[in-house]
């Protein structure tokens, strides 16, 4: 198992050979200001201490570590632990870093922010925290994301954010975050991009993880407390990366703790049928490392690098590239990546739903399929905590009509 | 700075070419393979014919984060065509046949890291391609490539901004061969009306930190535009107002006719903007 931390590794915004920063010459000085702004926000004990209010306070934290007896009972295998981040205000994990990238936002005396959304959470958390800080909100959205998932855009709307519908490409999250870019590049004076995963250039990736970090700092102790023990593994789907990274990070160094990332299988393994990037081993074709939207990773494309368009159920998780961080863990074996199915993803969130009485988001169902596929190789004794990132309400559509 | 390649490109012997004469260069930008590659040598024909000094030759990406609506457009419209860099860098080798026009290679970086650095700058250099810019690649990731383009006397453009300070506009020079290309504004590509107030200050600036020539570029599409930057810059950079007349000329097919009448178009406005430069202020009038 790998003990060597990405970050000690490498310079800055690198982990491994990911990461870095490739973009525009208009970006890197307010990409150096953001870092700068960052770091020191870091020490900044005023900053630390209305972040760590609005979390507790604005975003309900800390979240439970729910044991889920009847799921455990279900399935008959390991004991399972939900990390309850469904129950946040707007009801997704993703409310973390939209208040830390919010507060920095007022910090650097930036008026407006923008931001991408792909099933809208992100769009949701951003438009909150600007309705919450006084901030100027536009978010972009692809419009096929805006038509499976109305429920969330209707939010952002009341929220007083103008949600521009993107129709470029194949009009999901990667096109959104291209058009919230040339916003970027264009506004950039007045404007923080408030990006939403472990993604883009460096300070990003890094700065994401760390407002997201919470989340295992809280489960390691919350299992601890609960369980007198580490768990044996963690469970997270993963798009971008942010609520794996966000969980796993706390539980680096823990060697004997096995990290699981779970992607989105779609339709199919051909290009174009699915958004698993780290799922070679399962025969998903099309990932090789590239550079896509400012970072080095392993990324959807075809032969010429252009990238591929993605498929699946799950907003959250249609998109062609992974986290630089999650690239590196997975050269490393520190975590193991694999893809499920549309259909999985569906009869999990059936499952959650009629055991523990939680509807899930699509995303987070892909890490309970994950799980469930991978029941026989686990046993009674292990004990796992899956990251419930966001809650289904969102969903309901497509369950409907699907379930 | 790194010394001088020791072969200069056709691009340093053309500027130098226009700072002898003391006249405002033209660079056009189109993008290759729309609405095909066969069409595309055309007009780089033509454009060189009719007064460019320097040709962009646009390689489309999926994902042209750097660019307004009508580089997207073209973009889309040459994948769908089957554009690739391979068949670009043919188009290259079949311009060399008979144009000398310096010719610079616009991409985005995933396409040229994916064919491979080294077989990259090689196939570009044997074809006969003069320098390259890569739209997200800045200074400090692009050490192997400033290394390997250079070993085979390719010039690597970088581009400066207006939010670069002083010292980054330094430091783009001393990594740029050729000519450095200077954002007129914080902005996608895309045709605008009026140039920002601090554009002058910003060549200026630049002027002070290099020797390179100086191209200005983003935003420019009026004849007005190009006079203004007489007296300031070397050169100004033409890309979306000549991809907008292709686009226009080929609305309903790329007939032969509708391919003429393009062509057409793009000579017209490099020739009124070649009198333009003619007649806005020289460099060397107003140099101190």
């Amino acid at each position: 198992m790998g003990t060597i931390l990405p970050s000690q590794t490498t310079a800055p915004g690198r982990f491994g050979p990911y990461g870095g920063r490739y973009v525009p010459e208009t970006l890197m000085v307010p990409l150096f200001e953001l870092e700068r702004a960052y770091e020191q926000a870091k020490s900044d004990s005023a900053f630390q201490a209305q972040f760590q209010y609005l979390l507790k306070n604005f975003a309900g934290r800390p979240t439970p570590l729910q044991f889920a007896s009847r799921l455990t009972e279900k399935l008959g295998g390991p004991r399972i632990y939900l990390k309850r981040e469904d129950l946040l205000h707007t009801g997704a994990h993703k409310i973390n870093n939209a208040i830390g990238q919010g507060l920095l936002a007022v910090k650097m005396g930036k008026p407006r922010i923008i931001a991408e959304t792909g099933a809208g959470q992100h769009g949701v958390a951003s438009a909150t925290v600007a309705a919450h800080l006084g901030l100027e909100c536009v978010v972009y959205m692809g419009t096929e994301d805006m038509a499976r998932q109305a429920l969330n855009v209707a939010r952002m709307r009341m929220l007083g954010t103008q949600v521009v519908a993107v129709d470029s490409g194949s009009r999901t999250l990667k096109d959104a975050i291209n058009e919230a870019m040339r916003d970027w590049v264009t506004n950039v004076r007045t404007t923080h991009y408030l990006l939403g995963s472990v993604l883009g250039a460096h300070p990003y990736p890094t700065m994401v993880r760390d407002f997201q970090a919470v989340i295992g700092r809280e489960a390691r102790e919350q299992i601890l407390a609960a369980g007198k023990r580490l768990p044996t593994h963690l469970f997270a789907c993963v798009g971008g990366g942010s609520n794996s990274i966000g969980l796993f990070h706390e539980f680096l160094r823990d060697a004997n703790v096995k990290l699981i990332g779970i992607e989105a299988g779609g339709r199919g393994s051909g290009l174009g049928e699915h958004a698993a990037r780290l799922a070679a081993h399962q025969g998903f074709a099309g990932a090789r490392p590239g550079v896509l939207q400012g970072t080095y990773t392993y990324v959807l494309q075809n032969e010429d690098g252009q990238i591929a368009t993605t498929h699946s159920i799950s907003a959250g998780l249609d998109y062609p590239a992974i986290g630089p961080e999650h690239a590196w863990l997975a050269d490393q074996r520190r975590a193991e990546y694999s893809a499920v199915s549309d259909q999985a993803a569906l009869d999990a969130a059936r499952l959650l739903s009629r055991t523990e009485g939680i509807i899930p988001a699509l995303e987070s169902a892909h890490a309970i399929a994950g799980l469930v596929e991978r029941l026989p190789k686990m046993s009674k004794d292990d004990l796992v905590i899956l990251n419930l990132s966001g809650r289904g309400d969102k969903d309901m559509d497509t369950y409907s009509r699907l379930l | 700075m790194p010394a001088a390649p020791p072969n200069p490109t056709r691009i340093s012997k053309r500027f130098a070419e226009l700072r002898a004469s003391g006249e405002l260069g033209l660079v056009a930008y189109i993008t290759a393979g729309d609405p095909s590659l066969d069409t595309t040598l055309k007009f780089v024909l033509d454009l060189a014919g009719a007064g460019a000094d320097v040709i962009e030759l646009g390689v489309p990406f999926s994902d042209p984060l750097a660019d307004g609506p009508t580089i997207q457009r073209a973009s889309e419209r040459a994948l769908r065509a089957g554009t690739t860099l391979v068949g670009v860098l043919d188009l290259v080798r079949r311009t060399r046949r008979s144009s000398q026009v310096p010719l610079v290679l616009f991409s985005y970086y995933n396409p040229i890291l994916q064919m491979g650095l080294e077989k990259f700058a090689s196939s570009a250099a044997a074809a006969g391609a003069d320098g390259v810019l890569a739209t997200d690649l800045t200074p400090e990731e692009a050490d192997d490539y400033r290394r390997i383009l250079a070993a085979h006397h390719l010039d690597t453009i970088f581009l400066g901004a207006p939010t670069s300070t002083d010292e980054r506009l330094a430091k783009i020079a001393a990594c740029s061969s050729g000519f450095l290309y200077l954002i007129s504004r914080t902005a996608v590509t895309g045709a605008k009306d009026a140039f920002p107030e601090d554009l002058p200050a910003l060549i200026r600036r630049a002027r002070a930190v290099t020797q390179l020539p100086i191209a200005v570029g983003f935003g420019i599409s009026l004849p007005g535009h190009v006079s203004v930057l007489g007296g300031l810059a070397d050169a100004a950079v033409v890309g979306s107002a000549l991809v907008s007349d292709i686009e226009n000329a080929t609305k309903s097919g790329a007939s032969p006719s509708a391919i003429d009448a393009a062509a057409m178009a793009l000579t017209n406005r490099i020739r009124g903007f070649r009198e333009a430069a003619r007649h806005g202020l020289s460099r060397r009038e107003v140099a101190p």
